[in-house]
């Protein structure tokens, strides 16, 4: 059998299903609902057999179509810098506030994908975010936590 | 109906609502435009803003977005051979041709004729079809449901990817084990959420629709090196030649490939790709021998055809979401999911329920599609410059409204992590042709669809025979097996070539 990727995510998929159907059998149900004709692990149950007959499928059929990716031509360092830097966003949004973190994650994400004009990065980072700020806030009248407006006593 | 259109029109035509179907059109024509940026894109964007209006504005403003990034779809194919939207394939195939022999202008201007008479037709059949089909579909009982959403699944699978439909039903099942997690509706016992509190109430959809769409298109625009905007660099945007037509350009053609439009986007799981593709081919059997000579080198027939199908698939596709409650589409699940968020179920009821949602998307199209006209027929050498936007720019943004729009629903770290983690494994799955629709599909039907199946095997005492009992519920079954058999079939045809 010829080993690729695409097989790989199978198998994964395949071992997953076998995980996801083991906890399916898990689930805790009421005691008359034990032997009901449907409870809360009769659909879930379903669906991990049927994880397991397509990815078994997919493991066992032959592959006419495989897709073979280039990794070497693949950006992996940016792509991993943008994931890492909307992790770091992630973290910080809700101690620091939108605002601030917001501006600098953008101001970031322009610079590490190769971005140097610094006046055209600044406009589309702290006006604009202020500004996206203030039509959901203001106009749309959906809120937004921000400490760090709060402290400085722009946001109520 | 004379009633429901009046409300309709009275709905529609507020301020607010005119100026959502500009904004939607406006803001759908431009994210079309990008390649590799699509309506789902466009509506999944949109999503965290339309929840600060009501039911019906939020609607008509991902309605706008729908059929907008349709029609920007048709200007990069035809600038610059790079659909921006699978639906808009077909549109590059004689559009970039007669582009090249500076004719762009008038290329644009046909495309944006023949959409506008598309999408209008198309909502014209909606208008007449649609509440006769809601009152059959009131005859539909659980078991008819369940086997609708089964075809549904099915057929965007055997449809969305060539030649890829077990992977395609790997994502849906994939989807459907997505929409487990959290309380069981019924009994509220929690599945699949391993005493996190963060995942009680499920995954959100809005996170599922960003993180595989959204965020993943974004990562996958970086990590294959592409740049959605490189090629509108080598393109005079200005110079795009008179958009003059005549008549005999755009006649003929348009109402028989609307009709076909319209037919195919109210099928499960087809859309306007595959009705672009079919107008097309049945357009070039439909001419004189001469003309079929041209279609490839800048047919105005070859244009018109898919233009207009496309246009209509879109507003075919809410006949099924409207009327029966199923999307028959990614980007109308993605819709589904969105009024559902509203407290909103679409299905037979909500003509009766909520006929100002209902009336108001129906008459908000013809608003849409003249809106559409006006807007793109003067405004496009300049809407087209969008497409010498940066990627440094676009990307980041991108990914800023995507964090955005789970900031503002939840205001929870574990949402903005679990959205990344979704998003790394859905672009790595893209590099592999694992196709996402159906998995959008699925996880907004996974809740309706174990509903429906409850309630049918409670009332069969557990037995499955609900399945062939009622005419209805074996017919449908009948055209899902139809449709595995012929996927099987063609599996094995291609296995011996």
């Amino acid at each position: 059998m010829n080993i690729n990727t695409t097989k790989i995510i199978s198998l994964l998929f395949f071992i997953f299903s076998v995980f996801y159907l083991y906890t399916a059998y898990q689930i805790q149900v009421f005691a008359f609902d034990e032997n009901a004709p449907f409870n809360a692990r009769t659909f879930p149950i379903y669906l991990g057999y049927a994880g397991l007959f397509f990815s078994g499928l997919k493991l066992i059929l032959p592959d006419p179509n495989t897709i073979k990716v280039e990794h070497k031509t693949l950006e992996y360092k940016k792509t991993g810098i943008l994931v890492l830097i909307a992790i770091i966003y992630g973290a910080t949004i809700l101690k620091v506030g939108y605002f601030l973190t917001t501006s600098f994650f953008l101001i970031g994400s322009y610079y590490f994908l190769g971005e140097r004009r610094w006046l055209l990065m600044f406009m589309l980072s702290f006006p604009f975010v202020a500004a996206f700020m203030y039509l959901l806030h203001g106009v749309l009248d959906i809120y937004l936590r921000d400490p760090f407006l709060k402290l400085i006593g722009v946001m109520g | 109906m004379i009633e429901g259109i009046l409300i309709g029109l009275t709905t529609a035509l507020t301020f607010q609502n005119i100026f959502m179907v500009m904004i939607g059109c406006f803001f759908g024509t431009i994210i079309g435009m990008l390649p590799g940026l699509g309506p789902m894109t466009a509506i999944a964007l949109m999503i965290p803003i339309t929840y600060g209006f009501d039911p019906a504005t939020g609607l008509i403003l991902m309605a706008g977005v729908y059929y907008g990034a349709v029609f920007g779809g048709s200007t990069s194919s035809i600038l610059l051979n790079a659909p921006g939207v699978p639906g808009t394939v077909a549109t590059s195939f004689d559009g970039y041709p007669m582009a090249q022999q500076g004719k762009a202008g008038k290329a644009l201007a046909i495309a944006a004729w023949s959409s506008f008479a598309g999408g209008t037709l198309a909502a014209i059949y909606l208008l007449f079809l649609a509440p006769s089909l809601s009152k059959v579909s009131l005859s539909f009982r659980s078991p008819d449901y369940f086997a609708l959403m089964i075809l549904g699944l099915t057929a965007i699978a055997a449809f969305s990817s060539k030649g890829q439909f077990i992977k395609a039903m790997m994502m849906v099942i994939l989807g459907l084990m997505l929409a487990s997690v959290g309380q069981d509706s019924l009994s509220d016992i929690t599945r699949f959420t391993f005493n996190n509190m963060n995942l009680t109430d499920g995954i959100s959809f809005v996170l599922v629709v960003m993180a595989t769409f959204a965020m993943s298109e974004a990562l996958t625009i970086i990590l294959k090196r592409n740049d959605p905007t490189a090629a509108a660099k080598q393109v005079s945007l200005t110079e795009l030649g008179s958009i003059r037509i005549n008549k005999e350009e755009r006649a003929k053609i348009i109402p028989r490939t609307s009709i076909i439009g319209f037919i195919i986007g109210v099928l499960p799981g087809a859309g306007a790709t595959i009705a672009s593709f079919l107008a097309y081919g049945m357009e070039r059997n439909f001419v004189k021998d001469e003309e079929k000579e041209k279609f490839g080198k800048g047919s105005v027939h070859g244009l018109t055809a898919p233009e207009t199908a496309n246009n209509a698939a879109c507003s075919g596709a809410f006949v099924p979401l409207l009327t029966l409650g199923i999307p028959g589409s990614g980007t109308t699940a993605v819709m589904l999911g969105a009024l559902l968020g509203f407290g909103i179920q679409p299905g037979p009821r909500l003509y009766m329920t909520n006929p100002e949602i209902f009336w108001s998307v129906i008459m908000s199209m013809y608003i849409g599609m003249v809106i559409l006209l006006i807007l793109n027929l003067p405004l496009i050498p300049y809407i087209a410059r969008i497409l010498a936007v940066p990627k440094n720019y676009l990307i980041p943004l991108i990914l800023f409204f995507s964090i955005t729009g789970i900031y503002v629903m939840s205001f929870n770290n574990f949402d903005i992590y679990l959205m990344i983690g979704i998003a790394v494994v859905a672009t790595f799955m893209r590099l592999y042709d694992f196709p996402m629709p159906p998995l959008i599909l699925a996880f907004v039907l996974g809740g309706l669809m174990e509903e429906n199946l409850r309630r049918s095997l409670l009332l069969s005492d557990g037995s499955w025979t609900f399945l062939w009992d009622r005419t209805l519920t074996a017919c449908i079954l009948a055209t899902t097996i139809l449709i595995v058999g012929w996927q099987i079939y063609k599996t094995f045809k291609s296995r011996k070539i």
